[in-house]
């Protein structure tokens, strides 16, 4: 019996240090899946970067249900990954139950900035400040005076990126009309091009003649719709211009990728606490490359990087959605 | 709201009433046979896949579209095999082909595409132009029938004038001829057929396979006429909103238009204003989105006249005990 046991203990101790050998980072991918071209997408290439970088390796997992939040953070703190990195603002109740049970394991959670945990490094953006650049953008090439915003999922999270774009719109020609709609209320809205191009259709009708699409694989078909329609489209979280060159007027950058990365370079020594990334980090920006350069101008573009440094010199107050949920520029 | 809003939205209406109006005539088919089809979600999705992976491939939307046909079919005949000749339970069967289609095609698009479960977008010849009805250009400036005849009846794809022209085709196989006799009556009562001398079993597969067609035509509509390309899990429900319209439509050819239109109509409604104030009432866009659901619920419930399925319907037939 005492030999089984410390048989049985030893072998723990060796699966334990080989655990701890070998502590790599995992990556939980939320709904939308890791190659929504946008928000997961951009994570899975942040840690495809530290992978080639440092010819390391990582675990990851696709979620594909609600009920497998929790086991897969489970599983993956009980493997001895360390950082184990999440996605999503969905994470944040399983993490606040599971967090707790791991003390000596960290976690990143990217979009979620409320919860109290020691070993937990929450990330959250400053979307609006990026979309009120690329809302300053949208009413600058407008020739209808009518832009349209079409985000995913109704959350306070694309409320917050409508909020910011309205606001920027806003700023630029005041009388600015904003049709506003959201794909859904389920995380289907993630992933339904038919409806994101039925929605920009009617937008379109409307008059809007520049549309952004916060709204994950459904903004596939806005911006294909768009294009096909002949208005401009504005992506979201990756660089979308490529999409449809010249038809994508530019993108609300976030930098998830970034963050991912940083995480994972940081590896078990990673920081905990709440870190925001605004437009002062490069957190959040707006995408200028080949494929639109043509449709932003000297001008567009001058008046975009005065703001861009008004805001991170506080000259300009972008409120953001969640200070009292609701948005001055904008009813939804 | 003015009459170019209500054209707009009829316009919608139909794009959106289409995919929805051939999936519910394939289950109408596959129902009234007695075999019970909850994959038509399934058979849309894959169909959707493979309609855009050979356009994309070959460049040509026809290719496309027998290929997607053709992956429905397949489904199709697992569901036939499982549930006709090995009796197995029909409701299994067929949400294991809505699991086994959301997962192959996205495992199928990585592995040939390596853009994330996609396809790349179609372009030209690769999606279906709209068709533009004979002198719509002329008309379109004669008021009211001008706008509806330019706007809302012309420039679909051909497929959406397939959905409508299939409906009286329905009617007529099932209520005119004497395959449609012996279909509807294998859903009845299979035994009586059987005496007859007529195949159960062969009437069924005949049944699952036009189901299978229907649909692989309702999964090409979405991937490469409404869309340029497949998303993953881009059906987003359409299978089982047209099951609930079949229910609704109580299995008739006719009704099952009606109801696919009211359903396409809700959404179109849902899409286009996001709150509806009806003076001071305000309705929230979430019922709009619930209400078909809700107005299966009543009529199940028997509030609007009974809706009776076929009643050998979920039985496998078995020739002697």
């Amino acid at each position: 019996m005492t030999l089984m046991k410390s048989l049985m203990s030893a072998a723990a101790a060796m699966a334990l240090s080989a655990g701890a050998a070998l502590a790599e980072p995992a990556l939980i991918f939320d709904l939308g899946g890791k190659f929504d071209k946008s928000f997961n997408e951009a994570a899975f290439n942040g840690a495809q970067r530290w992978a080639e970088e440092t010819g390391g390796s990582f675990r990851e997992i696709e979620l594909q249900s609600e009920a497998q939040r929790e086991q897969a953070l489970r599983r993956f703190a009980e493997a001895g990954a360390n950082p184990v990195i999440t996605m999503g603002f969905a994470m944040a109740d399983p993490l606040s139950t599971v967090a707790p049970d791991y003390p000596d394991t960290k976690f990143v959670v990217i979009d979620v900035n409320w919860l109290d945990a020691p070993n937990l490094r929450q990330v959250s953006f400053a979307e609006h400040e990026g979309s009120y650049l690329v809302g300053m953008l949208a009413a600058m090439a407008s020739e209808t005076g009518t832009i349209g915003f079409i985000g995913g999922m109704d959350v306070p999270l694309i409320r917050h990126f409508g909020c910011g774009y309205a606001q920027g719109a806003k700023a630029v020609n005041e009388d600015i009309e904003i049709v506003a709609n959201m794909t859904g209320t389920t995380p289907a809205a993630w992933n339904d091009p038919v409806k994101g191009s039925e929605l920009t259709k009617a937008q379109i009708s409307q008059g809007a003649d520049v549309i952004y699409a916060a709204a994950g694989g459904t903004g596939v078909g806005v911006l294909q719709t768009a294009a096909d329609e002949g208005v401009l489209s504005i992506g979201v979280d990756s660089n979308q211009n490529h999409l449809h060159p010249g038809q994508v007027l530019t993108s609300m950058l976030k930098r998830v990728d970034v963050a991912v990365y940083e995480a994972m370079k940081a590896g078990e020594d990673v920081e905990t606490g709440k870190f925001e990334l605004g437009l002062a980090d490069q957190g959040v920006g707006y995408a200028l490359d080949e494929n639109n350069a043509e449709l932003i101008s000297e001008e567009m573009k001058s008046r975009v990087d005065q703001a861009r440094q008004d805001i991170i010199d506080g000259k300009i107050d972008v409120v953001s959605y969640y200070e009292n949920d609701s948005c001055p520029a904008l009813n939804f | 709201m003015d009459f170019l809003t209500i054209i707009q939205i009829l316009d919608s209406t139909i794009r959106l009433s289409t995919p929805l109006l051939l999936a519910c005539l394939a289950g109408l088919f596959s129902e009234r046979s007695g075999v019970f089809d909850i994959g038509l979600e399934g058979k849309m999705l894959i169909a959707a896949f493979f309609s855009a992976a050979i356009a994309a491939v070959t460049g040509s939307v026809w290719l496309g579209l027998l290929a997607g046909i053709a992956s429905s079919m397949v489904l199709a005949g697992l569901h036939g095999l499982a549930s006709i000749t090995f009796r197995g339970n029909q409701l299994i069967s067929g949400v294991a082909i809505n699991f086994l289609a959301a997962g192959m095609t996205v495992l199928i698009a990585q592995d040939w595409f390596r853009q994330g479960g996609r396809t790349p977008s179609l372009i030209g010849a690769g999606r279906f132009a709209p068709i533009e009805l004979p002198f719509a250009g002329a008309l379109a400036d004669v008021p009211v029938l001008g706008p509806i005849y330019s706007e809302l009846l012309s420039g679909h794809s051909i497929l959406v004038y397939f959905a409508f022209a299939a409906v009286p085709a329905t009617w007529w196989i099932l209520f005119r001829t004497r395959f449609g006799l012996r279909l509807r009556a294998v859903g009845e009562n299979p035994a009586a057929v059987d005496t007859a001398g007529v195949s159960v079993v062969g009437l069924r597969y005949a049944a699952v396979g036009i189901a299978g067609i229907l649909c692989g035509i309702a999964g090409a509509y979405l991937a490469t006429a409404l869309q340029a390309g497949f998303v993953k899990d881009m059906t987003a429900g359409r299978g089982f909103i047209a099951l609930a319209a079949l229910i609704f439509a109580k299995w008739r050819p006719w009704h099952a238009m009606g109801a696919c239109l009211l359903f396409g109509f809700l959404q179109a409604i849902a899409l286009r204003f996001q709150n509806i104030d009806l003076g001071g009432l305000i309705i929230p866009v979430q019922v709009m989105d619930a209400l078909p659901y809700i107005l299966t619920v009543v009529i199940l419930a028997g509030f609007v006249g009974k809706a009776i399925p076929p009643r050998a319907g979920g039985e496998p037939y078995v020739k002697e005990r």
